[in-house]
């Protein structure tokens, strides 16, 4: 289009400037990538999660019944949550670690609102297996907390990461307690 | 083109209108081929011959199959037992997608051998670089749909390696899983894909062969032809040595469809998935494992990650890190020691992505990885510049008719 601008106008000389048709073609194109990145934007989008999947993402636990040292796993958006019922020595254990080495430094105390309770997202940080050491008699690690079999990560009893490829600890989801023994999650 | 040639006058009436009987018969006779092409130029035709078998078997497959992960197991294990034919059917596309593999990896390495993909032929050889990385990812989902344990699990494992990814790594994973975990969204989307990509394949395929006609087939000898002396028709000449090829192919598909159906699978692709238990020991399908020991040799989470698809993307730079002029390694004697070492580590590596990642196993892991990318980083081009090659005969005819070669 430049060059038939040129032709056109021979008296303008050598000296070529961007024309008003340079302009319009550079608009339209942008106007045209505008609308494509329009029209993209939903098609991509809905491959978020949909509404109904959004609200279901709460749920409600009565932790009254984990005995001491127990611990359970219920599902929260499609994923395993661990709820431990830890021991004196678990918790004692937690918060004597010198957290300055560790590769994701936490305190437990910013990890269990009541110490008794530890909440986890019970999915490795790795690349998403379930650790192992719910069960009585499941592995539990070097740590004795978890351990996940998938490529060997080990997290301590607060869930923190301590050995093996995990890059962070064992995610504590959102929850809050609504009376001493119900824990809402999400 | 005239349509004379064709003495069917129906043939003739529509070749005149639409030439694509002229088009078939092009590529039949015209289309000249080195003479001296021997079986490993079979693999093409065979990659082919799979991905039709899976097409038509997918599509049946599909008629009887639930993308729900409350039916999906279900209605797999009704396709085993109570569809006519449906256990033959499904032994046949899960069967064939492994022999899929096998011949495309058979065809990649023979482009390797014969240096296939210098120029001119760099953009074909890309093209099937691609062809390569859309068969992982429809074999990958395909993988997911019987919804059993593995699908499951290999599901989560290789969709979380996108959250490695700095900072969006985390929202990239939930856009693929369309929620908080692989779940129904998922296994919706991985069918629609799953039946999608592979014609996105047959087109790439077609692009494939308009750059391969360009200009011909390359040769063992790797070197042009140089005249009308040194190839043949294609058909009957290749057509039938072909044929030979595809009886041998089937022969060995249906041996493993009737007698070894589920030899190349997991046993625990049978149980079906849970999304609070993992497997002890998970591993992709045999066909992933080189890439997932790379994986896995490296320590870092984003590392291993990156050397994965490294792994790959090293490919589709090949023509340009193997500069050496000369194709065939007939002709080039220390690269073909280092092709056969390669081909060693690259089994290694396969061998290795299958055992535990502990101990000796992850020592070795890291020695293979690290020869793979030594190989096509280092050891290439190198050799590209000190390596001594051998003579190149003068034309294709000449190694077999002597000096002149003309007699031909
Ligand atoms: C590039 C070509 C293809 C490859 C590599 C491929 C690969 C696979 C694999 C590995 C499985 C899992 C088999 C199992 O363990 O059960 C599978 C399942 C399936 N595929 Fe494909 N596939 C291809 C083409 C197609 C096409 C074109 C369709 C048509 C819709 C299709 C439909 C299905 C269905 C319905 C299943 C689930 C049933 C089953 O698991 O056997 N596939 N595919
Ligand atoms: S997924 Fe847990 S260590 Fe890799």
């Amino acid at each position: 289009m430049a060059k038939s601008d040129k032709t056109q106008n021979p008296a303008k000389g050598d000296v070529q400037e961007p024309g008003r048709r340079d302009f319009f073609v550079v608009a339209t194109y942008a106007m045209a990538g505008l609308g494509a990145a329009a029209v993209a934007w939903p098609l991509i989008d809905q491959l978020n999660p949909a509404a109904d999947t959004l609200a279901l993402a709460n749920i409600e636990v009565d932790v009254s019944k984990i005995a001491v040292g127990q611990s359970i796993t219920v599902k929260w958006r499609g994923k395993p949550v661990f709820i431990r019922h830890r021991t004196a020595d678990e918790i004692a254990r937690a918060n004597a670690t010198d957290i300055t080495g560790l590769r994701d430094p936490q305190d437990d105390v910013a990890r269990a609102e009541k110490p008794e309770y530890l909440v986890l997202v019970g999915v490795c940080t790795h690349l998403g297996c379930v650790p192992l050491g719910q069960k009585t008699g499941e592995v539990r690690g070097d740590y004795d907390g978890w351990f996940c079999p998938c490529h060997g990560s080990h997290y301590d009893t607060s869930g923190r990461i301590r050995k093996g490829p995990a890059p962070t600890n064992l995610e504590v989801p959102p929850h809050n307690y609504l009376s001493d023994s119900v824990i809402r999650i999400g | 083109m005239s349509a004379e040639k064709f003495q069917n006058p129906v043939v003739r009436w529509i070749d005149h209108r639409l030439p694509v009987f002229s088009m078939l018969d092009h590529e039949k006779y015209d289309y000249p081929v080195p003479k001296n092409l021997n079986y490993m130029w079979n693999f093409g035709v065979l990659a082919g011959m799979a991905l039709a078998i899976m097409i038509v078997t997918g599509i049946v497959l599909a008629m009887s199959y639930t993308a729900h992960v409350d039916y999906a197991f279900e209605s797999v294990e009704r396709i085993m037992r109570d569809v006519n034919h449906g256990w033959l059917i499904r032994y046949i596309h899960m069967n064939t997608a492994s022999f899929f593999f096998i011949v495309v990896y058979i065809h990649i390495l023979r482009g390797l051998y014969y240096g296939s993909y210098k120029a001119p032929r760099e953009l074909l050889w890309i093209l099937g670089v691609v062809i390569f990385l859309l068969m992982m990812a429809t074999a990958f989902m395909g993988y997911v749909l019987p919804w059993g344990q593995m699908s499951f699990w290999g599901a989560t494992v290789i969709t979380n390696l996108f959250s490695a990814i700095p900072i969006v790594g985390d929202s990239i994973v939930t856009l693929l899983w369309g929620g908080f975990s692989v779940d129904n969204a998922t296994l919706n989307r991985f069918f629609s894909l799953h039946y999608l990509l592979p014609f996105v394949i047959s087109g790439v395929v077609v692009l494939h062969i308009v750059a391969l006609h360009r200009f011909g087939s390359n040769n063992p000898i790797g070197i042009d032809a140089s005249g009308p002396q040194d190839t043949i028709s294609f058909h009957p000449y290749y057509t039938i040595k072909d044929m030979v090829g595809i009886a041998v192919f089937l022969l060995l598909l249906a041996m493993t469809v009737f007698f070894f159906p589920n030899a190349m699978g997991h046993p625990d692709n049978y149980i079906p998935a849970n999304a609070l238990q993992t497997p002890a020991h998970i591993v992709p399908e045999w066909y992933f494992l080189p890439f997932y020991a790379i994986l896995r040799a490296v320590p870092d989470k984003l590392g291993g990650v990156l050397l994965m698809f490294g792994a790959i993307a090293v490919l589709f730079i090949l023509p340009w890190l193997d500069k050496s002029p000369v194709r065939s390694a007939r002709f080039r004697p220390l690269f073909r020691i280092f092709f056969w070492l390669f081909l060693i580590d690259a089994i290694l590596l396969g061998y290795l992505g299958g055992k535990p990642a502990e101990g000796i196993y992850v020592t070795l892991s890291r020695i293979a990885t690290a020869w793979y990318f030594l190989h096509f980083l280092v050891i290439l081009p190198l050799l590209s510049m000190f390596e001594t090659t051998k003579p190149l005969p003068k034309s294709i005819s000449e190694p077999v008719l002597g000096s002149s070669g003309r007699s031909a």
